[in-house]
């Protein structure tokens, strides 16, 4: 009888079987995780950028304290996920390389500028938002490192939109200008996000597979007007309009209809010319050859140590 | 380019007394010290954990994938390996 590697690995699949590292994969199948993993990761690191900028000029110790607790949480779910990457066999700092030479992408909303405090509002709100709808299902995607990452990073993003929506709630609450922050903040941060969860389905070419590997759960366009259909009511609770006008609730479908996304401004971003692309590229960069001689050092002692142990066992 | 690569570590947490540690991801560190520092700050930011074991991942050893008939199929046929391969009278309770 002859076995059929690829047949046994789809067969676990479709017992809902997690696949872990060691086991047999198809090489498609372990290069769509890598990249999906990794860019996954670098979305996380890069996404600390636009909100570290506000971390010094919080309005206060309370909003301080949180900011400061959120992006350091974006870095852990970098290394969680970097760690999961990893064990399908590409290095660290294989991917730090692509991610410097521009090789690899990452998220595209983070190369936005956040221009006001209320950015950091419309970000917890929207973007997290936008993330955890994405994440949720990873939780049971098929790869078990993946996965098991998946439920750490789920289990903190909720406090992430919690403190970006009780921002915008404050400002909301506050000064005919502060709400004006607050709209305007939504103005610039909405049609991003709604982008975030990717093209089209007809025009999303891997996703069949995806599907079919259980790495997806769901479509890009049934994610995307899940996000919607939730994150209305919440606009409307602040009393803020989201800049859409085609927006409207379908009886007969469920669901809110939508305006046209503007797929070239995305494309372009993807593309390296969104408004911050190289600035979040340079302060990588930067960081990575700026921290060499620390690393260098580290190793250098942790060398030194390991030599005088030996030495010590020599001489007894 | 990776000469210089910090080595990579398991990372097991107890997640509070009376546990066994488990494993909970990697991380790179250049040694031991800083390995446990750096999982006390990725993996322990909300009291995951009351202690800490690392152990550098190359100095773990695992089974091949492809001996897993091998060494766990026995077991399936050791049925009498299970109390209730024993049949005893009903009247004999909790035993
Ligand atoms: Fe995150
Ligand atoms: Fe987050």
């Amino acid at each position: 009888m002859e076995i059929n590697l690829e047949d046994i690995f789809q067969n676990k699949i479709d017992n809902e079987v997690k696949i872990e590292p060691r086991d047999w994969m198809p090489e498609k199948y372990r290069k769509t995780l890598i990249r999906q993993i990794s860019q996954h990761a670098h979305s996380e690191i890069v996404g600390m950028l636009p909100e570290g900028n506000w971390i010094t000029r919080a309005p206060n110790l309370r909003r301080k304290v949180a900011l400061l607790a959120k992006v350091q949480d974006e870095a852990g779910h970098g290394l969680y996920l970097y760690s999961a990457a990893e064990t399908l066999g590409m290095t660290r700092d294989e991917m730090y390389n692509e991610l410097h030479t521009g090789k690899a992408k990452y998220s595209s909303i983070f190369n936005y500028p956040t221009l006001s405090w209320a950015d950091m509002g419309a970000i917890g709100w929207l973007v997290d938002g936008a993330a955890i709808m994405n994440q949720v299902p990873l939780c049971r995607t098929s790869y078990g490192p993946y996965a098991r990452a998946m439920v750490r990073v789920c289990k903190e993003e909720s406090f992430h939109q919690r403190q970006g929506y009780e921002i915008m709630m404050s400002l909301c609450n506050g000064t005919p200008e502060q709400k004006t922050m607050a709209q305007d903040a939504l103005n610039r941060w909405w049609w991003p996000s709604i982008m975030m969860f990717g093209p089209n389905d007809d025009n999303s070419p891997n996703s069949a597979q995806s599907m079919k590997w259980k790495i997806k759960r769901f479509s890009n366009d049934e994610l995307r007007q899940k996000f919607i259909d939730v994150t209305i009511p919440q606009a409307e609770l602040l009393g803020l309009t989201v800049p859409d006008k085609d927006l409207k609730w379908n009886e007969a479908r469920g669901h809110y209809d939508f305006g046209i996304i503007n797929w070239d401004e995305f494309n372009n971003v993807v593309a390296g010319n969104g408004p911050c692309n190289k600035q979040r590229l340079k302060a990588r960069v930067d960081a990575w050859n700026n921290g060499e001689w620390v690393r260098d050092a580290a190793n250098a002692y942790a060398q030194k140590r390991k030599n005088r142990v030996k030495s010590g066992q020599q001489a007894a | 380019m990776n000469q210089n690569e910090w080595p990579l570590w398991e990372v097991f947490i107890r997640a509070k007394q009376g546990l066994s540690h488990k494993h909970v991801g990697s991380l790179h560190a250049a040694d031991y010290q800083m390995a446990i520092e750096n999982a006390r700050d990725v993996y322990t930011r909300r009291m995951e954990g009351v202690s800490i074991w690392v152990v550098e991942s190359n100095n773990l050893y695992a089974n091949e994938p492809n001996e897993q008939d091998a060494l766990f199929e026995p077991a399936t046929d050791k049925i009498y390996r299970h109390p209730t391969f024993y049949v005893l009278p009903e009247e004999l309770n909790h035993m």
